[in-house]
This record gives C-alpha cells, sequence and structure tokens, in this order.
C-alpha cells in the first residue's frame, strides 16, 4: 500500500503516524509538505496528522485547510482514496468542507490529554471493518478543540447513514452526541479526534489503534 | 480604506469561552450579567475600490466558517 502524510507547519503526530503506516504496511508514506501541489501518483491512502497546523490561527485547521495540498487531497478522496484526518487531521477536514460540522473548544474548556474508551458503532467502512459492531477501544485524545458541533439534521443524517464511526463511551469535550469520528457520504474520509497512531504498539499501552490500519490494509490491497 | 468584520458565533451554539468569562466577571462581584458571547474582530485594510462583494467573499473563505459563525462587515470611513 502507497501512503502519504501531509506535513503542515505546526503538525506534531507526522511522524508518528509515518512510524505507524511504515510498521503495517511495511513501506514508510511519502511525506508531502503543504505547499506542494501533487501527491504521489497512485497513492492508496492519505493521512493528516494531528498537531497545531499554523499555530491553531484563526479557527483550529482554518488555514491548513487552504493550502495547495488540500485541493489535491479533495481531488483524491472524490476519486475514492481513503482519506484519514487525525485530531487537527480531522479539524483540517471539518474546515474543507470534506466532512460537515465543526470542531470547537472543549466544553469543559481544559485541554484533554488520556485514553479514552470509544465506541465503535459503524464497522461498514474501510477504516473499521477490523473491529466489531458495538466493540468498546482504548485510544489516546489530546485536544483542546474537540468538541463536535453541528446542527440537528446533520447529526440525525449522520447517524442515520451508519456515518459515525466512533463515540466516546465517557463524557469527554461536549462533543454532540459524543461523537468521536465521523465518515464522510462515500465513506473514504474519516475525521476522528483520539489518536489511533498512538496505540500501535505494546508499549503504548495497546494496540486497539492499530487494527484500524490494518482493517484499512486490508481493504485497500 | 479599511473594514471591520465582526465573526460571532451563531445563536444557539455553545460558547464555552464566554461561559468561563460570565463566571469569572460574576466571581468578580458584577452582578446582572445575563449571558456573555465571545467574538473575533478582524480589521482588514483594503485597497481602494474593494467591492462588498470581494469582502464578504473573503468572510465566506476565509474568516468565517458559516456552519457555526455569522460575520458582519463594517466599512469605516477614513480611519
Amino acid at each position: 500500500m502507497k501512503t502519504a502524510v501531509v506535513v503542515f507547519p505546526g503538525s506534531n503526530c507526522d511522524r508518528d503516524l509515518a512510524v505507524a503506516l511504515e510498521q503495517v504496511t511495511g513501506r514508510a508514506p511519502t511525506m508531502v509538505w503543504h505547499r506542494d501541489s501533487e501527491l504521489p501518483e497512485d497513492v492508496d491512502f492519505i493521512g493528516l496528522p494531528g498537531g497545531f497546523s499554523y499555530g491553531d490561527y484563526l479557527r483550529s485547521g482554518a488555514m491548513a485547510a487552504r493550502s495547495p495540498i488540500m485541493r489535491a487531497v479533495a481531488d483524491a478522496a472524490a476519486r475514492g482514496v481513503p482519506v484519514l484526518g487525525v485530531c487537527n487531521g480531522f479539524q483540517v477536514l471539518t474546515e474543507t468542507g470534506l466532512l460537515p460540522g465543526a470542531l470547537m473548544r472543549n466544553a469543559g474548556l481544559n485541554f484533554v490529554s488520556r485514553a479514552v474508551e470509544l465506541r465503535v458503532e459503524s464497522t461498514q467502512s474501510l477504516f473499521t471493518s477490523a473491529y466489531e459492531s458495538g466493540e468498546t477501544i482504548r485510544i489516546p485524545v489530546a485536544h483542546h478543540d474537540g468538541n463536535y458541533q453541528a446542527d440537528a439534521e446533520t447529526l440525525d443524517r449522520l447517524e442515520g447513514n451508519g456515518r459515525i464511526a466512533f463515540r466516546y463511551a465517557e463524557e469527554v469535550n461536549g462533543s454532540a452526541r459524543r461523537i468521536a469520528g465521523i465518515l464522510n457520504v462515500s465513506g473514504n474520509v474519516l475525521g476522528m479526534m483520539p489518536h489511533p497512531e498512538r496505540a500501535i504498539e505494546a508499549a503504548h499501552g495497546n494496540t486497539d489503534g492499530r487494527r484500524l490500519l490494518e482493517g484499512l490494509l486490508e481493504a485497500v490491497a | 480604506m479599511k473594514a471591520r468584520v465582526f465573526v460571532t458565533l451563531k445563536p444557539g451554539v455553545l460558547d464555552p469561552q464566554g461561559k468561563a468569562i460570565h463566571h469569572a466577571l460574576e466571581g468578580l462581584g458584577f452582578a446582572g450579567v445575563n449571558d456573555v458571547r465571545a467574538g473575533k474582530l478582524i480589521e482588514l485594510d483594503l485597497a481602494e475600490g474593494t467591492s462588498d462583494e470581494d469582502i464578504e467573499a473573503m468572510c465566506r473563505k476565509l474568516l468565517a466558517n458559516t456552519v457555526i459563525e455569522n460575520f458582519r462587515i463594517e466599512r469605516m470611513t477614513d480611519a
């Protein structure tokens, strides 16, 4: 599987994601700079990493969403290439409009950094096929702006179409309907606040995140 | 030519920062504050002849996230 990780100024989980992808796919991803306008040819997967792109200026993800590479990412997503946005990557995806809604300041105002339990809501996607529906997994979160909000109609649509991939099993940040991760209409774009790349090897405490990438590898290969 | 863009959260959108400010004001002993909403003010120094449509496009494309925010443009006469 040929993968790419986009690097924005202020990304800080890009290398973690790269290491995780290399471990799972056996091949190091191509790191793509935000100013590039093209992705590697025949790319099978694009990762948008966590961090604080552009220092979270204006709104988290707002500047990164308008960078040249995001046009190429949007084109690839429209062709069906799987795109995963983690944390700041999720914020970038909502800011580009590839996913609905917005990620606002945590309801408790605190930066939340700890492992949380998630319920796998949908296994009908490229990203979640290795999980069991309703399964509880444990993945770390580390964010200040993870409070997912959208209007009721959008939330109903996400729920009705099985587009909520993960929900927090506990109260974490005030997200509407405890949403932790959502899919686009075609199911090839996933945005999630928790960091699966931080739960890849035994030393991380658990390997629940590894299955996301393994499932993806199996689905794509 | 200058313009000001006021970006505010849409009514009904939870504003944790506004809530925190509200609590802090109460903590300082200011009674009678019913609600606080925090927003942003962005000042633009623009070329003469920049149209309203151009400024509005700036707001829609970048300055405001219209999923959660409203914006209001105020042109300043001779700042």
